[in-house]
């Protein structure tokens, strides 16, 4: 590699005169653009997660009250009460305070109280449900027999426990995890290392074309076809559930552990293979004990990188997997991820109420969930190439 | 019927964008359940009055009140009644309680698998099954199998009706499956020989309705008309309009008379749902 000027004996400079040629204007502005371009995308994800996460604010602080018994006063308070007091009591900014007539205000009131009638005034309804402790430890509700983790968002006592979510997101990935990867794997090991180059340059494109598949169609063909399919095979009770999820989840995030482990492996250098063929192993070989262990990070790196795409995946879950909020580990039964919670709530949450926040909360813990994933695997990337380039 | 209803939003879409059809436009939204009806309703009454344009979209019951309360839509179709939260954004927004009508009976069904020998079922019942009580069919004189629970997702009108009627507000068993849309319950009970679900009477080819009893000691009644209309299916409900008062008058006041009348009723029937007794119309 010829020498160039390092940050060390790099010379002063403006709009490209240090690079030993003559100032071009519209180059260095053709750069500044592409670096702000290349910037906005970071920024954009930058500002969606800090929407997400202010919306679920009010929740991460415990500031959000979701208790149903509030304190009413009976209607003929309301002359008594002063204009400060009214607004207050049913919650009025000035403005609409304003804009209101004596009658409107006082079916306010009225509303209030029929409201309240409705709720049954035991322990629970006082209980302000979306306080931490809630959210992630079991609670015996009346009704219930036991202390247990309910997710119930649409109740007169809305419950918004998040372990059975987590846990049914988790079992479908794992299922998904378990099935895509061994499959991925060898197909890679297969494309990279003893495929003839013709059929390699069939392979490889194909493998990846499976990724342009929307999710919605797999969903759909899991739904109607290897539901009935599974079941049939393997008897369970539930049609739908965490496996037959979890199989079709796997057909999704396939092509992109193949695509990364494939990079991977093909980026050992050749003269590693070489060196070993040369001493007289197989082709097997010289894939599964020289390649693969040098390529270990980046194949775990994917790994992790499908393991993201699985827990992200929203489609395929929300039509395959039952959608039931149960805590079980086991695979056969129907399972409810954190992200079908979304898709299908999300639509008839009220703006700024405390189901929204909490749809939000979980949003937030994906994306945490994701990009902390999307760390790992590059950081193990990053050793990767450190470790072939023999700087490790 | 898919085509014609995106055939009428796109109609009613274009017209919105042309000046001289200003007149007589009517926006209708809220229940999936009642899309159809929605749509029949507004197909009727235009072909008769044809300066008329009503544009009817679905969504949930839920998006229809939403969009009431923003004063995006004249008419928001509800298969529940509205809710006090619901209310007071009403009272916030335009200062005052929407109009309620009521539309058309509808019959829940509960639906098992063709092969299932049970035959009728009490409230009580159901309510053990549905929260989870009782897991076995033999517990109900039936094969010994578990039961799997088929419900709505917790958006859909048909859910909360559900959940206050027959459930007496308790929560459905955590196990119950969750189905996007009443044909879904309906092709999944149709599959699974041990499933009981819910949904509305529209809906229903492929499974058997099970004839529900009020308590122990009443006689079980079929779903049909007669009995829906009379109030002796114990699980019936009526399917709403509301509407702001303030625009409660010309077009949509007779829009809303039209559809309570005989002719208007005439379609609920047709289209699968029961009409509404005389006596109720003036309500």
């Amino acid at each position: 590699m010829p020498h160039k000027y390092t940050g060390t004996n790099r010379p002063a400079g403006w709009m490209g005169l240090h690079r030993g040629h003559k100032a071009r204007p519209l180059e260095w502005l053709a750069e500044k653009f592409i670096l702000l371009v290349s910037l906005s995308a970071t920024v954009i994800i930058f500002l969606i997660f800090l929407f997400v996460t202010r919306e679920a604010l009010p929740i991460i602080l415990g500031r959000m009250d979701s208790s149903a018994v509030k304190n009413v006063r009976p209607l003929e308070d309301f002359d008594k009460m002063t204009p400060q007091e009214i607004q207050a009591y049913l919650h009025l900014k000035p403005a609409e305070y304003a804009r209101m007539d004596r009658e409107a205000l006082l079916e306010m009131m009225k509303v209030r109280l029929e409201a309240k009638e409705e709720i049954p005034d035991d322990k629970d309804a006082r209980v302000n449900t979306t306080a931490w402790r809630y959210l992630l430890l079991p609670y015996q509700w009346s009704d219930y027999d036991r202390p247990e983790y309910i997710w119930q968002p649409i109740s007169q006592i809305p419950k918004y426990n998040l372990i059975p979510l987590i846990i049914g997101s988790l079992k479908a990935s794992v299922v998904a995890l378990l099935f895509a990867v061994p499959l991925a794997l060898g197909a890679a090991i297969y494309v990279s290392q003893l495929a003839s180059p013709r059929l390699k340059e069939w392979l490889k494109p194909g493998i990846e074309l499976l990724a342009g598949i929307p999710s919605v169609v797999l969903g759909f063909f899991a739904l109607i076809v290897m539901a009935s399919f599974l079941q049939h095979i393997f008897g369970y009770e539930s049609r739908l559930n965490a496996f037959v999820a979890g199989i079709a989840l796997g057909l999704a995030i396939i092509p992109v552990v193949f695509s990364i482990a494939e990079d991977a492996l093909t980026s050992v250098p050749r003269s590693f293979t070489e060196g070993a063929l040369a001493l007289g192993s197989t082709k097997w070989q010289a894939a599964w004990h020289i390649v693969l262990p040098a390529a270990v990070p980046g194949v775990f790196a994917a790994v992790v990188l499908g393991f993201g795409r699985a827990i992200g995946e929203t489609m395929i879950v929300l039509m395959a997997s039952g959608n039931a909020s149960i805590v079980s580990w086991s695979l056969l039964d129907s399972t409810r991820t954190m992200t079908a919670t979304i898709a299908a709530e999300m639509a008839e949450t009220v703006v700024g109420g405390h189901h929204y926040r909490m749809l939000f909360l979980i949003g937030a813990l994906l994306f945490l969930v994701t990009f902390i994933g999307n760390m790992v695997a590059d950081w193990f990337i990053h050793r990767l190439k450190k470790r072939l380039e023999g700087r490790a | 019927m898919k085509y014609a209803l995106f055939g009428i939003g796109l109609a009613a879409g274009l017209l919105t964008l042309a000046p001289e059809a200003q007149a007589g436009k009517v926006t209708v939204k809220g229940s999936d359940t009642m899309v159809i009806l929605a749509q029949k309703w507004a197909e009727v009454y235009m072909s008769k009055n044809p300066g008329t344009r009503i544009q009817v979209t679905g969504g949930g019951s839920g998006i229809g009140l939403a969009a009431l309360q923003n004063q995006t839509t004249d008419l928001a179709n509800s298969s529940r009644k509205i809710r006090g939260k619901e209310i007071e954004a009403c009272l916030r927004n335009f200062g005052r309680r929407p109009t309620e009508y009521k539309v058309a009976l509808d019959g829940i069904m509960i639906f098992v698998h063709e092969s299932n020998p049970i035959k009728e079922l009490s409230l009580e019942q159901l309510q053990r099954i549905f929260t989870g009580k009782v897991r076995n069919w033999k517990e109900l004189g039936g094969p010994d199998a578990r039961i799997n629970l088929y419900s709505r997702e917790n958006s859909s009108g048909t859910y909360e009706f559900f959940k206050e009627h027959v459930l007496l507000g308790r929560d459905f068993a955590a196990s119950a499956q969750t189905m996007p849309g009443t044909a879904a319950v309906v092709a999944a009970v149709a599959k699974d020989r041990f499933a009981i679900g819910y949904g509305g009477a529209g809906y229903g080819a492929g499974v058997k309705h099970l004839a529900i009893k009020k308590d122990e000691n009443s006689p079980a009644i079929e779903p049909n008309e007669e009995t829906v209309v009379n109030g002796t299916y114990p699980i019936w409900r009526f399917l709403y309009i509301y509407v702001n008062p303030a625009i409660d008058k010309g077009e949509v006041a007779a829009y809303i008379r039209w559809i309570r009348s005989d002719e208007g009723q005439k379609v609920v029937k047709d289209i699968g749902f029961f009409p509404l007794p005389e006596k109720m119309r003036g309500e």
